[in-house]
């Protein structure tokens, strides 16, 4: 089985259309949204939810107040100071690290496991989809995308396909680190702007510190050819395989608002075009 | 004055936001940008400061001195992210998954423990004119973006105007970009996505209880329910910027709005003139 992860860096560049359209194309597919933080590819497939699940991770330390003799050394041993003077948890600050409830001489700390969101199993229009919701303001989202990625291939083998199609998260960190392991190839969707080609040479750097093969491609090449070109440029001295150009198409934001992909909306049009060649460069590339 | 500009889709537009705020506001005002979203920091693409200082940022992780160690174990019971354990005859330390709590150091009854340091990133400041700007950026294959983002906190002034500019999401990233602000600037672009981001990132803002306004970038594409939904919600709206392909051209060459387009530095004032009225309104 092979994993495709989208990833940019940047967010915004077009990742989630790109992969919504690419749910048209590709054939014995499993769609995976493991942008847990502010997932959107639901707003575009819209799943039938067959199972919903609790992701429950990490704990966050409570404080007792009739068993607690307010000792200090809660606070003292705190490095995220999350205790108040009046010994109460700032569950926002609380890293979840146990050292207060461990040490209280008191034994008036509990330390229960969090609920922090949930993971769902649905049914597409494109097949089925593994997606989740980390809850507002909540931790290990990397957790949850590892969680969800491994349900994907997992749902993936009993129904005898053999692709993941994976829309990952922007950024570098945690939640990204947790998209890329085990992938069999990471599609950069890069903005031909000085932000967008700073931001696809970071991830270009992570795919090769983790050692997962990269390809690109650039959205709205157009807006800034020379940008464009300079972002194949280094693509190319890196080995990184260019996959092509998308022009700048409204089209891809009116789709959205109909909760269509391109290739619904607009199959002759530019953009759905430039998508289908990408496509068709990454499934060979397979 | 800590204004955290924020949103739950990524580019919908933070950083012009928060840079033009910031240039906005003018040489003889004192005003400080932290780049925040240490992930991918773009600001300096667009203020494009002198950079006075760099910094490497590290984090204590453990070392062990095993001729102290008595395989008793207590570290790997109290560590909740399995970043030090007993193995056999050895202690195994998995320094990227330590979040640098202390508690292995603290348990140890041989205090065999001591600490080492894990980098995080560095974290550059500079100047441009009056304007000061501090960017933390998060070592390549660094998982844990909180503890910079934190340690870039530590630059803000008390007696300065200070823009932060937060990184996308609403996790805690996104948190450690916004709590102890006194306004969340949140941007988002007319679209389903950035609807429904939007109201992610407001839920976010409400935990916080922090006050807080809208940006509505692109106006124009999308359709009107980012609008309808502020209304609502009772988010007011502060600024529109409209879908101008000549903005977007600007951006893509990192040139600034308020300098190619003039007038609009009299929005960006206006905007911040109305940030100021809703804060205070608050207290």
């Amino acid at each position: 089985m092979k994993e495709i992860v989208i990833i940019s860096g940047k967010g915004g560049s077009g990742k989630t259309s790109i992969l919504s359209a690419f749910a048209s194309l590709a054939e014995n597919k499993v769609l995976c949204d493991a942008d847990v933080d502010a997932a959107d590819l639901h707003l575009i497939m819209d799943p039938q939810v067959k199972e919903r699940h609790d992701f429950k991770s990490g704990h966050t330390a409570i404080i007792n107040q009739d068993r607690c003799v307010q000792c200090g050394m809660c606070r003292d041993l705190c490095k995220w100071d999350a205790i108040s003077e009046d010994f109460v948890v700032d569950s926002i600050d609380c890293e979840g690290c146990g050292v207060c409830y461990y040490f209280c001489p008191e034994k008036a700390i509990d330390f229960p496991l969090n609920t922090c969101g949930e993971w769902y199993i649905s049914d597409t229009r494109f097949g089925p989809m593994v997606h989740a919701r980390l809850y507002i303001a909540e931790e290990n989202s990397g957790k949850l995308v590892a969680l969800i990625r491994e349900r994907g291939k997992k749902l993936a083998e009993e129904k005898g396909l053999d692709l993941l199609l994976t829309d990952g998260p922007p950024g570098i960190g945690c939640p990204v680190i947790a998209s890329l392991g085990g992938a069999s190839a990471v599609l950069i969707v890069a903005e031909p702007t000085v932000s967008g080609r700073h931001d696809m040479e970071r991830v270009v750097d992570l795919a090769e510190f983790f050692k997962i093969p990269a390809m690109v491609c650039i959205n709205k090449f157009d807006l800034n050819p020379e940008e464009g070109e300079a972002i194949e440029a280094f693509s190319r001295e890196r080995n990184v395989s260019v996959l092509g150009r998308i022009p700048f198409d409204l089209g891809f934001t009116e789709a959205m608002v109909q909760g269509k992909n391109i290739v619904e909306f607009d199959s002759h049009s530019k953009g759905c075009k430039a998508v289908q060649d990408i496509w068709a460069n990454l499934a060979q590339s397979l | 004055m800590i204004i955290s500009v924020a949103s739950g889709k990524g580019g919908t537009g933070k950083t012009t936001v928060a840079t033009n705020l910031a240039l906005s506001l003018g040489p003889d005002v004192d005003v400080q940008v932290l780049d925040c979203d240490v992930e991918e920091p773009n600001s300096s693409l667009f203020i494009r400061p002198s950079i006075e200082e760099v910094k490497t940022i590290t984090t204590p992780v453990p070392k062990v001195d095993m001729e102290r160690c008595s395989l008793c174990g207590k570290c790997g019971e109290i560590c909740q992210f399995k970043a030090i354990v007993v193995v056999g005859e050895k202690v195994l330390t998995f320094p990227e998954l330590c979040h640098s709590c202390g508690g292995c150091i603290e348990v140890c009854p041989e205090e065999a423990i001591s600490e080492t340091e894990r980098e995080l990133g560095t974290i550059k400041k500079g100047h441009r004119n009056g304007l000061e700007f501090i960017q933390g950026e998060l070592r390549v294959g660094e998982a844990m973006a909180p503890p910079m983002i934190k340690r870039v906190r530590e630059y803000t002034r008390p007696e300065s105007i200070t823009i932060i500019d937060a990184p996308p999401g609403t996790s805690c990233p996104v948190i450690a970009s916004m709590k102890g602000a006194d306004f969340v600037l949140l941007v988002t672009e007319p679209t389903p996505f950035g609807l429904h981001d939007l109201k992610l990132a407001l839920g976010a803002v409400k935990v916080l209880g922090i006050p807080c306004g809208l940006v509505i970038n692109r106006s124009g594409i999308g359709n009107n329910d980012v609008e309808k939904y502020a209304r609502e919600e009772g988010v007011p709206l502060l600024l529109e910027i409209p879908l101008d392909r000549r903005f977007a051209e600007a951006y893509s060459r990192g040139d600034m709005i308020v300098e190619q387009f003039p007038d609009w530095k009299e929005r960006f004032r206006d905007l911040y003139n109305k940030i100021i009225e809703l804060s205070s309104s608050e207290d």
